[in-house]
C-alpha cells in the first residue's frame, strides 16, 4: 500500500480494496519501525489518526466524499495542529501545544485526510539541511549519512522512505524544493498568496509559502487542491479562484517554450547534476517543447538579498518567543531582562541566534538604507528579470540544487556555504513566483531534482508539465534501498 | 568585514539574546561572513528602483468592524508558563 | 534673561471602534483581565493582522475635520522593542506613509485671540496591554492584562507651536472636542481615552535655536498636564541657568505626588528598527470613499459655535465652552429642549453644572444630574416658582438623586410665594408687629432709607421661609412704606 500514489489510494478507498483505517494502521506500522532510521517524524498522532480514520469510512461508505477523504498525510510541525505539539523543530515550542488549527490543517480536515503526525525541519525553518533541529537531524532515506535537505527535511525524509504518501510542507528560500531534490520526490511551492498563511508559523512573511510535498506531480496536485484556498484571516493571501490543479494534467507540452537560465549552469554546478538537467529538458524537447536560453541578469544577487530580507524579518517574527505567554521559560529568571534573554539563548538553537542578529543588524539605526532598503530594491530587479524572461517563455527550468545531498557537517562551520545551496531557489521566493522540484535522474548515487519555476498563478500549466514527464519517465518511481519493500 | 565585539553585544541586547564569551569569537566570525556575502548588494545600482514589500500588488483589504472573537481564556493561558486570576505574570516590570 | 518655551504634543486617542485594530476581539472597558484577547492580540504564532475598517473611517474622519491631506496610500511599519505590554515585540503603527498629512488645529485663549497650531500629521497605531505591578500575586511578579493590547489609535503630532500650558491645554481641549464631536472617540480620559505626551523645551527670547527638548509621557488631565509642563519649564531654566545643559530624555509625572522624574532607560539604548510590516499591503482609500465620509461627517465644535451663537444668541465666549465638547453641547440642548430658555440654560450647564462635576470629577456623560432634569429646575426659575437662591437648593436635591425639581419643590414646600394677595397681607403683618422698625425707617433721613429695607427684608424672608418672592416684597413693601409716610 505505502507503495502507492495519492491517486492509486484515493482509487483504492473509493472501490473498498482497503479502508482508511486500513490504510492508517499500515503507515503507523511504518512509522513505528522504519522511522527510528530517519527521525523525519516527530509526532505520531495515532489515536487521532485512527479516529479521523474511522470517520473518513463512514463517509467514504456514504458516497460524495471529497478527493482526499481517509487519505493519511503528515503535516510539517510547523503548522499548528489544534491539541496536538506545534514545535517549529525548536525547543522553544517543545511544550506548545496551541488551541488552534492553521488554515491548511483545517481545509485538510474538512476534506477527511487523516493526519498521522507532525515532521521533523530546521529549527523555525531556518537551514538547507535539516541538522539544526532540537529533535536530531533527518536522514536521507537515500544516503543516511548524507542530509535530505531542509527547511522541510522530515517531510521529503517521510516521503521518500514512503511513511506517508504525501506531506505538507513550507518554502521560503527553497525548503520545499530543495529537499525534494535530494530526497528524489516531488514538490511544489506556490504562487506567494496562493496558500493561507494563518497558523503557519512565520519565518519570513513576505517569502513564506505552504505547499506539498509527494512521489508524483499528480499527487502534489491532489495536494494543491486542498491546500490552496482564499482566507481572508491573511491580508498577503490573494483571492483568486483555485482551479482544479488534477484537471489540466494531461495537455502535451508540444510547443511549450522553457526558459533555460544561462546564470544556473555556470560553475559551482555539479556535473552530475548539470548532467541529468539537461538529459530532461532534452526529453521535454523531444515530446516537442522549445528550449530556449535566457538571461536572469541579476541571479548573483538573489542569495545576498535573501539574506539580508529574510533574517531581518525573522528578527521581527520571532521576537514574540520571549517566555512571556507560552513556549519556554528559562528557569528562575531572575527580572524581566534575564527572563527574556536566557528564555531566548535557551530556547533558540544556534543558527537561529545567528540569524536574529544578523537580522538585527541589516534593520539597525545606520544600516536600514544599505541593507534592508537596498535589498528591496534588488528584489525589484530581481523580479523585472523574470518578468522579462516571461516575455518570451512560458516556463523557466534549471537545476534545483547545486550539488546533490552532502554529508553531515559538511557545511556547518561555513554559513555562506550553506546558505549557497539555495542559489537557484531563493529568487522564486524573491520574485513570489512558483517553484517546483521533481526527480529527473541520480548523480553519485544520490538523487537530482529539476526545477521548474512558473509565472504567477501558473501552478495547472508546472503541474501538467511535470506530469508529461513523469509519464514519458520513471526517475519519480526510483525508491531508496529498502523502502519499497 | 569584521564585525567588532561591542557591535555584536548591541545587537544581543536589542534582541534580547545572551552570547557566551566562550563564544563571541565564533558569533562574530560567523556572522563577519555572512555579512561578507551581503555586502555583494553595495556594488549594484539601484537609482531609481522601488522597493519591493510584496510581489503582487495588492491592496490591504479591510474588516467589518464586528465582535467575533469569543473569550477563550482559558485555553490560553492553559499553555502559559505562569498566571494568576487571569493576569499573565512575568518578573517585575521596573519602569 | 528672559525664556520662551516651546511646546509640541503627541496626543494618543483611542478610536471607539467595536473591535481591535487588527483583530475581532472586542474593546469594550472593563473585562475582566485577558478575556478580550483573542490569539492575534496575545502574539500567538502563526497569527496575521487584517485591518479594521471602521479604523480607517474615523482616522479620515480626524483628517477631514482638521482640513488636512489624506493619505489615500498609506502602509504599516513595525517598531521593534521588547516589553510584556507588547506581545509580538513589536508595536504596528505608520510612519513613512501617515493616513493623515499636514493639517490645522485653531484654538481660543482665555484673552479671546486666536492661534493656529499646525498638525505634522496623525497616524494608526495599535495600543499596548497593561502591566499590573500588585495583584494577588508575588510582588516580584507583575501580571500583564492584554485585553487594551490591539486597541487601535490614532497619534496626532503637532508641531512646536505652543508657547505655554495655557496654549497647551486649550490645543488637547479642542482636539477633545474634535474627536468627540466626530464621534471617533469617547473622550473618557479617566479611562484612558485620550492620553498625551508632552514636548518641552526652552530658548533665550528671541533666540532662533530651539532649545533641547525632554519628552514627558502618558499625561491624562489637563490638570496634570498643566502642572506638568510648568514644572518643566521651571527646571530647565534652572538646569540652564545653573551652567548645565538639557538632557534628552523622556519623563514621567506623577499628578498625585507632583513628582516628575526621568524614566529608566528602557527607552536609552532603544533602536526601533522600522521596516514595513509584511503582513500588511498597502492601504487604499478611494476619492469616492473620501467624499462619502466627508459629506457624512458630524458638526464639528467650530460650525457648533457659530450656530449657538446664532440660534442662541449666545456669546462667543460661551458659544466656545458649550460647543467645544460634544457631550457637553449634547447635554446643553437637551436642557433647552425640556425648558426653552437658552440663556438660563447656558448659565446652569457652565455654572453651577459644570463646578459641581469639576469638584467631584466626574464626566458631563455621568451626570448626577440629567439634562431633562436640569431643564425642569430651569422652567421652575423661569416661571418664577423658585427664587434663584432655593434653586440652588433643589440643585442640591437633584443631585443628591431625590428626584425632578418639582418633585423636591413639592416634598420640601419650596414653592416660592407669589400671590400677591398673600405677599400683602405678609408685609403687612411684619411691618405691624414690627412697629420700631417702621418709627425708626420714619425718622430717617430720606437719602440713608434705602439701607433699612433690609431689616424689612429679612424679616419677610424669615417670616415666608425663605418662599417669598424677593422681587414682588420688593414692590410691595415700596408701596406700603411709602403710604405709611
Amino acid at each position: 500500500m505505502h507503495n502507492l500514489t495519492i491517486a492509486e489510494l484515493i482509487k483504492g478507498l473509493q472501490s473498498k480494496e482497503f479502508s482508511s483505517v486500513e490504510l492508517t494502521q499500515h503507515f503507523l506500522n511504518r512509522i513505528g519501525s522504519l522511522n527510528p532510521a530517519y527521525n523525519a517524524v516527530i509526532t505520531v498522532t495515532a489515536e487521532q489518526a485512527l479516529k479521523a480514520a474511522a470517520e473518513a469510512d463512514v463517509r467514504l461508505a456514504a458516497g460524495n466524499a471529497p478527493a482526499l477523504c481517509g487519505v493519511p498525510i503528515l503535516h510539517k510541525d510547523i503548522f499548528c495542529t489544534n491539541g496536538v505539539r506545534t514545535s517549529c523543530g525548536s525547543k522553544m515550542l517543545d511544550n506548545f501545544i496551541p488551541p488552534y488549527n492553521a488554515t491548511v490543517v483545517e481545509n485538510f480536515e474538512q476534506a477527511g485526510a487523516v493526519v498521522l503526525g507532525k515532521t521533523n525541519m530546521d529549527e523555525f525553518a531556518m537551514g538547507s539541511s535539516n541538522e539544526t533541529s532540537f529533535y536530531g537531524p533527518v536522514k536521507n532515506p537515500w544516503a543516511p549519512d548524507c542530509v535530505p535537505g531542509g527547511s522541510s527535511g522530515g517531510s521529503a525524509a517521510a516521503v521518500a522512505a514512503r511513511l506517508a504518501p504525501g506531506a505538507t510542507a513550507t518554502d521560503t528560500g527553497g525548503s520545499i524544493r530543495q529537499p525534494a531534490a535530494l530526497c528524489g520526490i516531488s514538490g511544489i511551492k506556490p504562487t506567494y498568496g496562493r496558500v493561507s498563511r494563518w497558523g503557519m508559523v512565520a519565518f519570513a512573511s513576505s517569502l513564506d509559502q505552504g505547499g506539498p510535498m509527494a512521489r508524483t506531480a499528480e499527487d502534489c496536485a491532489l495536494l494543491l487542491n486542498c491546500m490552496a484556498s482564499y482566507d481572508d484571516k491573511d491580508s498577503t493571501c490573494i483571492d483568486r479562484e483555485v482551479p482544479d490543479y488534477t484537471a489540466t494534467l494531461d495537455g502535451s507540452v508540444k510547443g511549450l517554450r522553457i526558459g533555460v537560465p544561462k546564470e544556473y549552469f555556470s560553475e559551482g554546478l555539479d556535473a552530475g547534476i548539470e548532467k541529468a538537467v539537461r538529459a530532461a529538458l532534452a526529453n521535454l524537447e523531444a515530446q516537442g517543447a522549445e528550449l530556449v536560453e535566457i538571461s536572469l541578469p541579476n541571479s548573483g544577487l538573489s542569495v545576498p538579498a535573501y539574506y539580508v530580507i529574510a533574517p531581518a524579518e525573522a528578527s521581527a517574527n520571532l521576537s514574540r518567543f520571549d517566555g512571556s505567554r507560552y513556549g519556554y521559560r528559562c528557569g528562575n529568571p531572575k527580572d524581566l531582562q534575564d527572563m527574556y534573554s536566557r528564555s531566548r539563548s535557551e530556547g533558540f538553537g544556534k543558527e537561529v541566534q545567528r540569524r536574529i542578529l544578523i537580522g538585527t543588524y541589516c534593520l539597525s539605526a545606520g544600516y536600514y538604507d544599505a541593507y534592508y532598503g537596498k535589498a528591496q530594491q534588488v528584489r525589484k530587479l530581481i523580479q523585472q528579470d523574470f518578468d522579462r524572461a516571461f516575455e518570451s517563455v512560458d516556463l523557466i527550468m534549471g537545476p534545483t540544487c547545486p550539488s546533490p545531498a552532502f554529508k553531515f557537517g559538511a557545511k556547518s562551520d561555513d554559513p555562506v556555504a550553506m546558505y549557497l545551496e539555495d542559489i537557484y531557489t531563493v529568487a522564486t521566493n524573491l520574485a513570489g513566483l512558483p517553484g517546483m522540484s521533481i526527480p529527473c535522474g541520480m548523480a553519485d548515487n544520490k538523487p537530482v531534482g529539476l526545477q521548474i519555476i512558473g509565472n504567477y498563478f501558473d501552478e495547472a500549466r508546472m503541474l501538467n508539465v511535470a506530469h508529461q514527464y513523469q509519464q514519458a519517465t520513471d526517475w519519480h518511481d526510483l525508491a531508496p534501498e529498502g523502502v519499497a519493500s | 568585514m569584521n564585525i567588532e565585539r561591542q557591535e555584536i553585544e548591541k545587537l544581543a541586547t536589542l534582541a534580547r539574546i545572551a552570547i557566551d564569551d566562550s563564544t563571541f569569537s565564533e558569533v562574530s566570525q560567523r556572522l563577519s561572513s555572512v555579512l561578507d556575502l551581503v555586502d555583494q548588494l553595495q556594488a549594484v545600482n539601484t537609482e531609481g528602483v522601488e522597493a519591493m514589500s510584496h510581489p503582487m500588488q495588492a491592496t490591504q483589504r479591510l474588516r467589518e468592524d464586528e465582535v467575533t472573537e469569543t473569550n477563550q481564556r482559558e485555553a490560553f493561558q492553559a499553555i502559559a508558563p505562569e498566571t494568576e486570576d487571569g493576569l499573565f505574570l512575568v518578573p517585575k516590570v521596573i519602569e | 534673561m528672559s525664556w520662551d518655551t516651546v511646546i509640541g504634543l503627541e496626543i494618543h486617542v483611542q478610536l471607539a471602534t467595536k473591535t481591535k485594530i487588527f483583530s475581532g476581539a472586542s474593546t469594550a472597558y472593563g473585562a475582566e483581565p485577558n478575556t478580550q484577547a483573542c490569539a492575534i492580540d496575545l502574539a500567538m504564532p502563526g497569527t496575521l493582522p487584517v485591518l479594521n475598517k471602521q479604523a480607517v473611517n474615523y482616522a479620515i474622519m480626524f483628517g477631514l475635520a482638521i482640513d488636512a491631506e489624506i493619505g489615500q496610500v498609506s502602509a504599516f511599519e513595525r517598531k521593534n522593542y521588547f516589553y510584556p505590554d507588547s506581545p509580538k515585540g513589536y508595536q504596528t503603527t505608520q510612519l513613512e506613509r501617515p493616513i493623515v498629512g499636514r493639517g490645522n488645529v485653531e484654538i481660543q485663549l482665555a484673552d479671546g485671540t486666536t492661534k493656529n497650531v499646525r498638525i505634522h500629521h496623525a497616524h494608526l497605531e495599535e495600543d499596548a496591554g497593561k502591566s499590573l505591578h500588585e495583584g494577588n500575586f508575588n510582588s516580584n511578579f507583575s501580571g500583564i492584562d492584554l485585553n487594551r493590547a490591539g486597541t487601535p489609535l490614532i497619534e496626532i503630532v503637532s508641531e512646536p507651536d505652543m508657547c505655554n500650558a495655557e496654549e497647551a491645554v486649550a490645543f488637547a481641549r479642542k482636539i477633545h472636542g474634535i474627536v468627540t464631536s466626530l464621534g471617533i472617540c469617547d473622550g473618557e480620559m479617566s479611562q484612558g481615552s485620550m492620553r498625551f505626551d508632552v514636548n518641552v523645551s526652552v530658548k533665550p527670547s528671541g533666540s532662533e535655536t530651539l532649545g533641547i527638548r525632554t519628552e514627558t509621557k502618558n499625561l491624562n488631565s489637563y490638570k496634570f498636564m498643566e502642572e506638568a509642563i510648568k514644572r518643566e519649564v521651571e527646571r530647565q531654566i534652572d538646569v540652564i541657568e545653573d551652567g548645565g545643559t538639557i538632557a534628552q530624555e523622556t519623563r514621567l509625572y506623577n499628578g498625585d505626588t507632583k513628582v516628575a522624574r526621568s524614566m529608566r532607560s528602557k527607552e536609552e539604548a532603544n533602536d526601533y528598527r522600522y521596516f514595513p510590516c509584511p503582513d500588511l499591503l498597502p492601504v487604499v482609500v478611494s476619492d469616492e470613499e473620501v467624499a462619502e465620509l466627508r459629506r457624512n461627517l458630524p458638526e464639528l465644535p467650530d460650525a457648533r459655535q457659530a450656530r449657538f451663537v446664532e440660534q442662541y444668541s449666545l456669546s462667543d465666549y460661551d458659544a466656545g465652552i458649550l460647543s467645544s465638547d460634544a457631550a457637553m453641547a449634547k447635554y446643553f440642548e437637551a436642557v433647552i429642549s425640556a425648558c426653552n430658555n437658552a440663556k438660563l440654560a447656558a448659565n446652569w450647564t457652565m455654572g453651577e453644572l459644570s463646578a459641581r462635576l469639576n469638584n467631584e470629577d466626574l464626566s458631563i456623560a455621568n451626570s448626577p444630574v440629567s439634562a431633562e432634569q436640569l431643564g425642569g429646575l430651569v422652567t421652575r426659575i423661569a416661571d418664577n416658582s423658585i427664587s434663584g437662591k432655593m434653586a440652588k437648593e433643589v440643585f442640591e436635591g437633584i443631585w443628591a438623586g431625590e428626584g425632578s425639581a418639582d418633585e423636591i419643590i413639592e416634598a420640601r414646600g419650596l414653592k416660592q410665594v407669589s400671590d400677591s394677595g398673600a405677599l400683602e397681607q405678609m408685609v403687612a403683618d411684619v411691618l405691624t408687629a414690627n412697629q420700631a422698625m417702621v418709627d425708626d425707617y420714619m425718622n430717617t433721613d430720606e437719602a440713608k432709607r434705602k439701607k433699612k429695607l433690609g431689616g424689612f427684608m429679612g424679616k419677610i424672608m424669615q417670616a415666608s421661609k425663605g418662599q417669598a418672592n424677593p422681587q414682588q416684597v420688593n414692590q410691595i413693601l415700596a408701596q406700603k412704606l411709602n403710604e405709611l409716610l
